[in-house]
This record gives structure tokens, sequence and C-alpha cells, in this order.
């Protein structure tokens, strides 16, 4: 492992550590904030600088912007962080840590394990825009279009469940 | 770029998913089970940029791009839910009383 993908992966690490323990909803917003930050430091490492870029532009960009609109909208006060509180206590964690500590260790055992190398290490530089792009619109057409429907009916999803806030409850 | 790097970018990922999944199974508020869920994202875009980095293939960043839109679309309609469980009156994003929501 290099010097530099352990530090952001351990930066990456911490901060979701972090975002998940927070008991204010902006606190965990912006270690989230972090995290992708992190993780992008980590996707240009391993040589996909397109994809890093977009993790900030996107991720970091847009859809954290869209959380902190719905904090600022939710507005949650002061009694919601003491219910949080009260909620993170030990018995609550104890069992889905461990549960998630047995997960992880199947997962690191399986990929600590892994006999097959069919091919060698493939060698090469950071793969670019250029080449995802030749890749996205070639064999993956198919994708592209199966992504813009989802997104269309995230968007008409989006806009029939909330179309109503704002008006009166009866 | 190290011969190693991509194990431990997947046991980075692996980690990742891992907090993101204890994440969901310990908090009751809708609006970090959604944010928890986005670290289990990163994680499997994580995992797919460190296979597309070992076999040098651009494959692993289409489906990242795949994994974007994904996200987007789901962050979208479940924020609308948990605005939508605001604006119906409780003061609460508790994940429990899910069931009153109305309409």
């Amino acid at each position: 492992m290099s010097i530099p993908l352990a530090i952001y992966g351990l930066v990456a690490v911490c901060a979701a550590a972090m975002v998940i323990t927070r008991t204010i909803a902006v606190h965990a917003l912006v270690y989230m904030v972090a995290t992708l930050l992190a993780l992008a430091c980590v996707f240009d490492t391993l040589g996909a600088p397109f994809a890093a870029a977009l993790e900030v532009i996107v991720y970091a960009g847009a859809i954290m912007v869209l959380f902190v609109f719905v904090v600022m909208m939710v507005n949650l006060g002061r009694p919601d962080q003491e219910r949080e509180k009260s909620w993170l206590t030990v018995g609550t964690w104890i069992v889905p840590a461990l549960l998630a500590l047995i997960l992880l260790c199947t997962l690191l055992f399986g990929a600590s394990h892994v006999t097959a190398d069919p091919m060698p290490m493939a060698a090469g530089g950071p793969i670019g825009p250029q080449a995802v792009g030749l890749r996205l619109y070639g064999p993956y057409l198919l994708t592209v279009e199966l992504s813009s429907f989802l997104l269309l009916a995230g968007l008409v999803s989006a806009f029939h469940i909330g179309r109503r806030i704002g008006e009166r409850q009866e | 770029m190290n011969p190693g790097d991509p194990i431990a970018a997947i046991a980075i990922a692996s980690i990742l998913f891992v907090i993101g999944l204890l994440g969901v199974m310990v908090r009751r508020n809708l609006l970090f089970m959604l944010i928890s869920v986005e670290i289990m994202l990163n994680a499997a875009a994580l995992a797919f940029i460190a296979a597309g980095a070992r076999w040098h293939a651009a494959d692993g960043q289409v489906m990242f791009l795949m994994i974007i839109a994904y996200a987007a679309a789901e962050a979208a309609v479940g924020l609308a839910i948990v605005l939508r469980m605001h604006a119906a009156g409780r003061g609460t994003l508790d994940a429990d009383t899910g069931n009153r929501l109305k309409g």
C-alpha cells in the first residue's frame, strides 16, 4: 500500500465514523463532505482523475447541497438533539456493531485471500476522461439510456411526492 | 501506482461499507440513514474504481458514473419523502413513525 492511499483512506474512514456518530445533522454533513473529498483523493491515487473530479463536483457539490437544503428546511432543533443523544446508547450500538464487525471480517478475509490471479498486474498510467467516454458511449450506451430513465423517474417521483408541501394540511 | 493499491482500496471500501451499514442499523433519524446509504454507495463506487485500476480498464469508472446517477435519484426521492414527513406536521424524523405518512 502506498503512503498517500493509506493517508487518504484513513481520513475517509475516520470522517465516515464521525458522520454516523454525530447528533447534529449539519456537523454530519460537513464530515460527509470531508469523506467525499478524501475519497476523491483516493480515486486520483488509483489513477481515475475523471472519477475524482466527478466525485467533487457531483457528490460533494450537488448531492450534499441537496442534503444541506433539506436540513435547512427541516430545521431540527434542540429537543431533537437530546433525543438523538438518548438513542445513541451502548445498548443500541452493541449488537449492530458486532454484526457489522463480523461482516467486515468476512469482507477483509475474502479480499486478502484472492488466490486466482489469471492476469498479471496491468501496467499503465491514469485512465483519462477520453477512455471513459469511449467506453461509455460505445458498449455501455444502453446503460446510459437506462440511467437517464432512472433520473427521469427520480425527477417525476420527487416532484409528485413534494407537490403539495407548503400547503396547509387539513 | 503501487501494485498493492487495489487490494488496499478494496479494504478501505469494505470498511466504509461496514460503517455505512452500521449507520443504517443504529440511527433512527431518516436524514442520518440517508447519509449512511450515501456512504455505502461511495464504498461500492470505490470498489469499482479499484477493480478498474487493477485491470487498467475504463469500465470501473463507467460503473462509477452509473452509481452517481443512482445516488442522485435516490437522494432526490428520499429527501422528498423526508420533507413530506416533516410537512405532515411531525417534529421528528424518527423512521419508526413512517407508517403515519398519508397521501
